[in-house]
């Protein structure tokens, strides 16, 4: 109980810092999906636009998990244990999408 | 021979022999990210099997202004979201499903400072964004029901649709969509719709819940008698996973 109420007494501005970050992660992903909503309408459908699109993704992303859930701040061995699958994960959808264009092609090709 | 006496009863800690916390994250924490990777792979695995659909079906080829709904070739999502409440008619294309991405993103900015007020053990604050967070959720699942039930019930006009039934091809007036006909497309596009939507719908709901327990449990005084609102933190995680799966949901299945 004496440690919580020490903790009670601390200075009222602490982890100012850390909700000015907050808030600064808010902006950014704020202004990315607008982006993503303004490129959805100007830039034609195409390899060019879904790549834009999947950086973003990937932008936000870093920035949700990063942030947000303070991934970044962790050890780096938590890091890697969260990456590592997650890049396996990437090439499988790769892999799969190549699959998806193949069976495309030996049905309407 | 000093330095090595030890206090009988007490071992020097190693880490793996408990008492302390490997990576530097309390047990739960670490549970709670290793679930999260585990739900990252259901998750992965919907996404997957959506791409490779997508990927093995013809694209629309011309125009975006002579779009036309057909079974034939994938829909341009923009077509097809296109519904706002209380605005029937008005085509105003991503615009709802823009006011959903807000929703959930600016709930999760409510969290992590209701997650930052527990570091603080400011108990007024925590249960003030624990609030934000609930409306939020909540406001979140009004809106997938609307859109669920805008989908279902499909346009005005509904789309004429070439299918095959008892072996041979028909032309017929298709509404809406359902898990077997789909007004905006192959009828596998609103199957995984309704897959992927509803599956992270269902985390949403289930997150919803978690925060209004964590609430009365903050509001009860009861992390303050443990002397740690970690437990803020740990629920925070899996809100902003949800939060994170929508905006792949987002980018793959109202953009691309």
């Amino acid at each position: 109980m004496a440690e919580v109420h020490h903790i009670h007494e601390q200075d009222p501005n602490a982890g100012a810092e850390q909700r000015k970050a907050i808030w600064k992660t808010f902006w950014i992903l704020l202004v990315l999906t607008a982006l993503e909503f303004l490129i959805a309408f100007t830039v034609p459908h195409g390899t060019l636009k879904v790549t834009i699109f999947i950086v973003m993704t990937i932008v936000k992303a870093f920035y949700i998990v990063g942030e947000f859930m303070h991934l970044k701040h962790e050890t780096k061995s938590l890091i890697w244990s969260i990456i590592v699958p997650v890049i396996f994960v990437a090439w499988l959808i790769l892999a799969l999408l190549l699959e998806g264009n193949a069976i495309f092609e030996a049905i309407f090709k | 021979m000093a330095a090595h006496v030890t206090t009988p009863g007490t071992v020097e800690p190693k880490m793996w022999m408990g008492g302390i916390e490997p990576m530097k994250a309390s047990y739960g924490k670490l549970m709670m990210w290793f679930f999260l990777i585990s739900d990252t792979f259901t998750f992965s695995a919907l996404l997957v099997a959506y791409g490779t659909q997508r990927f093995s079906f013809p694209s629309y080829v011309g125009d975006a202004a002579n779009f036309t709904f057909s079974n034939m070739y994938w829909p341009i999502p923009e077509k097809v979201y296109e519904a706002v409440p209380f605005l029937h008619g008005i085509s105003l294309p991503l615009v709802f499903v823009g006011i959903m991405t807000f929703i959930l993103i600016a709930s999760s900015v409510t969290m992590v400072l209701a997650v930052e007020a527990g570091h603080r053990m400011d108990r007024a604050n925590v249960e003030k964004y624990m609030l934000w967070t609930i409306l939020g959720g909540f406001t979140f699942l009004g809106c997938q029901a609307w859109e669920w039930a805008h989908f279902i019930h499909g346009t005005d006009s509904g789309t004429v649709m070439k299918v095959i039934e008892n072996g041979t091809w028909v032309e017929k007036l298709v509404h809406g969509a359902n898990l077997t006909e789909n007004q905006y497309g192959p009828p596998a596009f609103a199957d995984f719709f309704f897959f992927i939507t509803g599956f992270h719908g269902t985390h949403v709901f289930s997150g919803v819940i978690l925060n209004i327990l964590i609430f009365f449990r903050s509001a009860t005084g009861f992390y303050d008698k443990r002397g740690s609102y970690e437990m803020v933190e740990k629920v925070g995680l899996y809100w902003h996973f949800v939060d994170l799966v929508w905006v792949f949901v987002f980018t793959f299945f109202y953009l691309v």
